[in-house]
């Protein structure tokens, strides 16, 4: 599916502190994908958004047994389902 | 199997998995630091003994996985496929088995032999987690050692394990199943398994990589073989990876990740089990609350680099008052053993001796101030804050192409006043995205280091009298200033092309750093600048003396000057007649007299208190009791003391002969003639061709710039100003202002870094290329911008504070324009657009 403006799908980057949401896909390719793969954000894994940087950017995740920090331009290729 | 064999094993894990510290325990004191070759990664080797053999270990990078988009993964990839080690020790972290694993299951697709380190059990066990290591050990068909690193806990059941796996010969089986995937990968294995050319490559391994589109596998490929063997493989590998990618709408590497997660889910099953009586907040979230909170993590941080400003470069500076005395003493001796002055020329080996002493003392007086400061960075790194930084101040240094992690080479540079440009280059080690690394070794050296500090106090004393605070403060806030404009600058030019990674790192709990391993990292990094820096330095050391030596004077000149001390002598000869002491007026004892004399002034100068100073005199009175009474006279013998009298005026005579040698030797020396050759272009700046030689004898090191300004701007015989006062009035009479005094300022904070930073930079970067593009851009840059600023300065007739104003606010509107109106680069459409085409 080629990219559309708008495209109403939510990705890390929407997320406010405390909530908690499954990752379902990644949008980015090659070396950020696999970087970010590595880390931990797996489709299906669930994360919580635990806070932002002192200046909104980056903000920090938790996944099952770590933290993780990413910069929101990454978090907004990381697409999300619902809370649950 | 009882034959004595020495087997060569790596190390491989993930980062923060406990790796390093393993391998200490495993290997003790005996270790190594080399570079693989052509690259900055740095390769770990030590050893140990076990009954049948020496055991060699290579700590392999920390890598998430093996694939090729990092360099640490191609380096440890590369490793493990030529040097086919006998044993592969895969460390994991005990506590986040589920991600850990997935590099566990890449080793085994690779045919490695493997032992399982479970490390970290302690740090599992806090979190409430309870592993079975047997049922691990028996799913995956592979020994696994619990282990604790930091305790060094399970250390020699692990060593039995690795010499175990040795002696069995068994090939490790791969244990993910690729499900629509096989087929493929089963054809591309049965291609590889009959071309002889690709025996030594695990075959499923190989499949897998080409399958995934995976560019070093497919270089590896060609090497291997023929053109149109490895293309028509290349092409199968492309047809299938395009088959399987239509039909099952997902991206091979996405798949295999996702089969090789659900193995890891299905292998932990039943191993790792949580009680869940433990509290859900841990101790690093509460901490964490406070430290990273909006408000308050600002101040945490000023507070940080207070405390590092604090102990490492006030304190440590401190110490070196107390180290000083042994550098000098180490002084003392090699003057000690080199040939004695002469009366007026030194023998050149004593003259070069003592230069090379000197230069090495000038590098060596950093050491203690070193130490601090790497203990201080381990600490920082081993408890976790060393993250927390980058995550604070990641957005801000991120809009102008450097990494949250930049901070800190930043802060060890001297961010604001006082650091080392060396440290500072040294730790931009730990920058994983190459590009920001590289905009950060570029600018660290615009810091305001130690060494240029006592030149800023100069200029300031002499011009800025009365605007002394004010020109502090901008010369301390400046070099943030440039150093985030240059590197927006570079990154957006020369940088361009090199390669980046995003920032995503994991924030990791918080430890307590353990005493050995602050120490250790302290040691060896305070040891490599020793080693690194100090051969090199030496070298242009040499190099730099020759310069200021040659061609010499002329021998007109130095009939004069002779004829001059001649005279000198035959006063000293005239006034010492009828002297008790008489003797000493003769050819072979004024010139060792003279020298005994300075030797004792200096040695009561630096001894310390009325006990030092009787040691002293103890001393030189057994070192030459017939001198002892002309430098220090014996109550009552008024002979002694006219003769100490005249003794003090020949050798003042001396000193003030010698210095104007000097000063005719360096102005008529080849770097003095560079220096005048410099005028025409330095000019604009208002550089004279002195100001021109201190700043080009400063970059042996920058402290050699007072130094040297202190040669040229010498005094006359009687006068006793400080330099201050001498270089104020000769400058001002050669028209000098304090407009001059700004462009040298500003010259001063964008100059090429010194000697050992340049080397630094050749380590860190590991090319030359850059290393002299680290000395010609600052320079060009330096040199335009104080031109610039001194000729506007001229033409408008503004005065040195007026222009160093318009400088820092300029320089200061430009950057809060670039930081609001211009975003951090142009990566976020790019990763939209190429979002896949499935789903």
């Amino acid at each position: 599916m080629p990219n559309r403006p708008n495209c109403p799908h939510r990705t890390l980057n929407d997320m406010r502190p405390g909530h908690r949401a499954r990752i379902r896909r990644h949008h980015a390719r090659g070396a950020v994908r696999q970087r970010l793969m590595d880390l931990g954000l797996m489709p299906n894994v669930e994360v919580v958004l635990v806070r932002s940087a002192p200046l909104n950017d980056p903000i920090e995740l938790k996944l099952e047994a770590t933290n993780v920090t990413l910069r929101r331009q990454e978090a907004a290729t990381i697409e999300v389902g619902d809370d649950d | 199997m009882t034959e004595r064999r020495d087997l060569l094993v790596a190390l491989a894990g993930q980062q923060n998995a406990g790796k390093s510290t393993l391998f200490n325990a495993l290997t003790g004191a005996r270790q190594h630091v080399a570079n693989y070759p052509g690259v900055t990664v740095d390769k770990k080797y030590g050893q140990y003994g076990d009954t049948e053999g020496r055991v060699r270990i290579v700590d392999l990078p920390g890598t998430y996985g093996l694939t090729s988009f990092s360099l640490e993964e191609r380096v440890a990839r590369d490793f493990l496929i030529q040097e086919r080690p006998d044993v592969v020790v895969n460390v994991v972290d005990g506590s986040n088995l589920r991600r850990s694993l997935h590099l566990t299951l890449q080793l085994q697709e690779m045919e490695l032999p493997l032992v399982l380190a479970l490390n970290m059990m302690d740090v599992a066990a806090g979190r409430g987690l309870e592993i079975d290591p047997q049922r691990l050990a028996a799913r995956l068909d592979v020994p696994v050692i619990p282990t604790v690193g930091r305790r060094s806990e399970g250390r020699e059941a692990l060593r039995a394990a690795i010499r175990a796996r040795a002696c069995d010969h068994r090939k490790t089986a791969a244990a993910v199943d690729y499900g629509e995937l096989e087929p493929a990968i089963g054809a591309l294995v049965e291609h590889a398994t009959i071309t002889p050319e690709l025996a030594a490559v695990p075959a499923r391994w190989l499949a897998l990589k080409l399958l995934e589109d995976d560019a070093q596998a497919q270089r590896q490929l060609r090497e291997r073989l023929p053109a149109p063997q490895a293309e028509a493989l290349l092409q199968e590998a492309a047809r299938r990876r395009g088959d399987f990618e239509t039909q099952a709408r997902l991206d091979v590497a996405d798949h295999l990740a996702t089969c090789r997660d659900q193995t890891v889910g299905q292998l932990l099953a039943g191993v790792v089990e949580r009680r869940e009586d433990r509290p859900r907040t841990t101790l690093t979230e509460r901490i964490d609350r406070v430290v990273l909170n909006r408000i308050a993590a600002p101040a945490f941080l000023v507070l940080t680099v207070f405390l590092i400003y604090q102990v490492a470069i006030v304190w440590g500076y401190e110490l070196t008052n107390y180290t000083w005395p042994l550098l000098a003493g180490m002084r003392e001796l090699v003057a000690g053993v080199l040939p004695d002055a002469g009366f007026l020329v030194d023998p050149y080996t004593r003259a070069l001796g003592l230069w090379l002493v000197d230069s090495a003392n000038t590098l060596l007086n950093y050491v203690p101030i070193f130490l601090i400061l790497f203990a201080l960075i381990a600490v920082l790194e081993d408890s976790g804050y060393m993250a927390r930084i980058a995550f604070i101040l990641d957005k801000v240094l991120h809009r102008f192409g450097l990494h949250g992690q930049s901070t800190l080479p930043f802060i060890l540079a001297g961010v604001f006043a006082g650091g080392c440009a060396v440290p500072g280059v040294m730790a931009t080690k730990g920058i994983p995205d190459n590009r920001a690394r590289m905009a950060t070794i570029l600018t660290v050296p615009f810091m305001n280091c130690l060494a240029k500090v006592p030149l800023y106090t100069l200029l300031l004393g002499i011009f800025f009298v009365e605007h002394k605070a004010l020109m502090m403060f901008y010369i301390s806030t400046m070099t943030i200033i440039f150093a985030l404009l240059v590197a927006k600058l570079l990154t957006r030019t020369v940088l361009r092309g090199e390669e980046t990674s995003p920032f995503v790192m994991e924030l990791p709990a918080y430890h307590l750093p353990t005493l050995g391993g602050v120490l250790r990292r302290a040691i060896d990094r305070t040891w490599l600048y020793i080693k690194k820096v100090g051969t090199i330095v030496i070298a242009v050391a040499v190099v730099v003396f020759t310069l200021l030596h040659l061609p010499g004077l002329s021998d007109a000149r130095m009939a004069d000057f002779e004829e001059r001390g001649r005279a000198a002598v035959s006063s000293f000869e005239q006034a010492m007649a009828g002297n008790a002491y008489d003797w000493v007026a003769t050819a072979e004892h004024i010139t060792p007299l003279l020298n005994y004399y300075n030797d004792y002034k200096r040695a009561k100068l630096n001894a310390s208190g009325a006990e030092g100073s009787r040691a002293v005199k103890a001393r030189f009175e057994r070192r030459n009791p017939d001198y002892f009474p002309l430098v220090a006279p014996p109550k009552g013998d008024r002979d002694a003391r006219q003769a100490s009298r005249e003794l003090r005026k020949l050798s003042s005579a001396r000193k003030s002969l010698r210095r104007e040698m000097r000063e005719e030797r360096i102005t008529s020396s080849i770097l003095g003639i560079i220096g005048r050759g410099m005028e025409p272009v330095t000019r604009f700046a208002g550089f004279d061709w002195k100001i021109n030689v201190a700043l080009l004898s400063s970059f042996a090191a920058r402290e050699s710039s007072v130094a040297t300004l202190g040669v040229l701007f010498q005094q006359d015989e009687d006068q006793n100003a400080t330099l201050e006062q001498r270089m104020g009035e000769e400058t001002r009479a050669g028209g000098a202002t304090a407009l001059t005094a700004v462009a040298v300022i500003l010259f001063f904070a964008l100059y090429p870094p010194c000697l050992a930073t340049t080397v630094m930079v050749k380590v860190q970067t590991g090319s030359y290329k850059w290393m002299l593009f680290s000395i010609v851009f600052p320079t060009l840059l330096g040199l335009g911008v104080a031109s610039a600023v001194y000729s506007i300065g001229v033409a408008t007739g503004s005065s040195g504070i007026e222009m160093m104003s318009w400088t820092y606010f300029g320089a200061l509107a430009l950057l809060l324009l670039l930081g609001l109106f211009t975003g951090p680069g142009r990566r976020r459409p790019v990763a939209l657009t190429t979002a896949p085409e499935h789903g």
